[in-house]
């Protein structure tokens, strides 16, 4: 998620809770689609009013691996790759870059940490820790919590 | 008459006469909160004040919410007391509803739905939570003023936090240097806290008078005071 911090993480809490009564009612987890429009209209309600978030949502359902792209003006996308957030424009030049629909996984994770270092490179409002998820029809797997110095460095060895 | 209602009658000037609502002021002053393995540390300064003007030399900016979490607020001092008055009434609700105290991580996640609430006219708060967890160890926990929290090591805020954080980064995060450090000591911490706002003191015309120390540990709360330049 990306944007305000709060309003990022208090929706994100909202969210989770309305999941998690889907989940008690209907004996069934709900699916990515459905979670992914619950966001959206409840920001849509608050729209115009400075909300600011921008987010990915990602999970595996019914109809297998879902992601949708969900912000703070109402917009509602679903699609293979998303960027959000300051860097974004960065992070999709790296991405589009690398990318193709069957990229084997660990391919997929070393583009995906490769985007967001770059991101962190360029933009100034991005920088810290790099983290990786993968997720799975299982569930999510977090994969590593990187510093972008340690990242610098590898790609600049790796260069040469 | 139409017109007197929208320019001030001055045959002078036509300029339309601009009225604001200005329902924010600050107030100053700093905060700063350490955890340790087994401890946390509140430090705050004691001064308050408006622009050039000092209303109060003598003036807590910590508050003891349990007998093992301490609030530390800086910003307007009106948004202060509101939400320190409400959050003291949700502890005490907690206490009567669940027949137990709260812990700190559940102070500071009410504290953070609170702070969102007023989403939309926000208090011009920043807060501190400090205190021990459930299992005992040191914990501080720093907001914005909307509601985004974290859980940290140590956190400073206020009128001087650009003087007081990178001091920490340097000398307890141990930012961007090599090797092994040992832990934080309470001595250590103590002396850290008191020094950082006698720096803090000699650079910002809002921090001064007094600082006043929390020690949070499995003892119970202990109080210190430290004098600072009062000019």
């Amino acid at each position: 998620m990306a944007g305000g911090a709060a309003d990022c993480s208090f929706w994100e809490r909202v969210l989770a809770k309305h999941c998690r009564v889907y989940e008690l009612r209907n004996k069934e987890r709900i699916s990515v689609a459905a979670a992914s429009k619950l966001l959206a209209n409840m920001v849509y309600g608050y729209k115009g009013m400075g909300l600011s978030m921008g987010t990915m949502i990602c999970g595996w359902d019914k109809r297998g691996p879902g992601l949708y792209y969900v912000d703070s003006d109402g917009q509602r996308l679903d699609g293979n790759m998303f960027a959000v957030g300051s860097g974004a424009t960065y992070a999709y030049g790296v991405l589009d870059a690398g990318y193709s629909y069957d990229l084997p996984i660990e391919r997929a994770l070393a583009l995906g940490q490769q985007a967001i270092y770059h991101a962190t490179h360029r933009d100034a409002y991005s920088g810290g820790n790099v983290n990786l998820y993968h997720m799975k029809e299982t569930g999510w797997e977090h994969i590593g919590w990187t510093d972008v110095l340690k990242l610098h460095y590898q790609y600049k060895n790796e260069k040469k | 008459m139409a017109m007197a209602d929208i320019y001030q009658n001055n045959y002078m000037s036509m300029a339309p006469t601009e009225r604001r609502f200005e329902p924010y002021a600050f107030n100053g002053g700093n905060i700063l909160a350490v955890a340790g393995e087994d401890f946390a540390i509140v430090a705050s300064d004691t001064r308050l004040s408006q622009g050039f003007m000092i209303h109060s030399r003598d003036h807590p900016k910590a508050v003891q919410l349990s007998s093992s979490t301490v609030l530390a607020q800086s910003g307007f001092e009106g948004d202060i007391t509101t939400l320190k008055k409400h959050v003291k009434i949700r502890i005490d609700m907690y206490e009567h509803n669940h027949g137990k105290k709260a812990s700190t991580s559940a102070i500071a996640s009410m504290i953070s739905k609170m702070l969102y609430y007023k989403r939309f006219f926000p208090y011009y708060v920043y807060n501190i939570v400090a205190g021990l967890d459930d299992v005992g160890k040191g914990c501080v926990f720093s907001y914005d003023p909307v509601g985004s929290y974290e859980r940290e090591q140590y956190r400073a805020a206020g009128a001087a936090n650009e003087l007081l954080q990178p001091l920490l980064d340097n000398q307890i995060g141990h930012k961007n240097m090599e090797g092994d450090f040992l832990p934080l000591s309470k001595e250590k911490a103590l002396q850290l806290c008191i020094d950082c706002f006698i720096s803090a003191a000699e650079r910002d015309i809002t921090t001064g008078d007094c600082v006043f120390l929390h020690v949070i540990d499995k003892d119970g709360i202990a109080t210190k005071e430290f004098p600072l330049r009062r000019d």
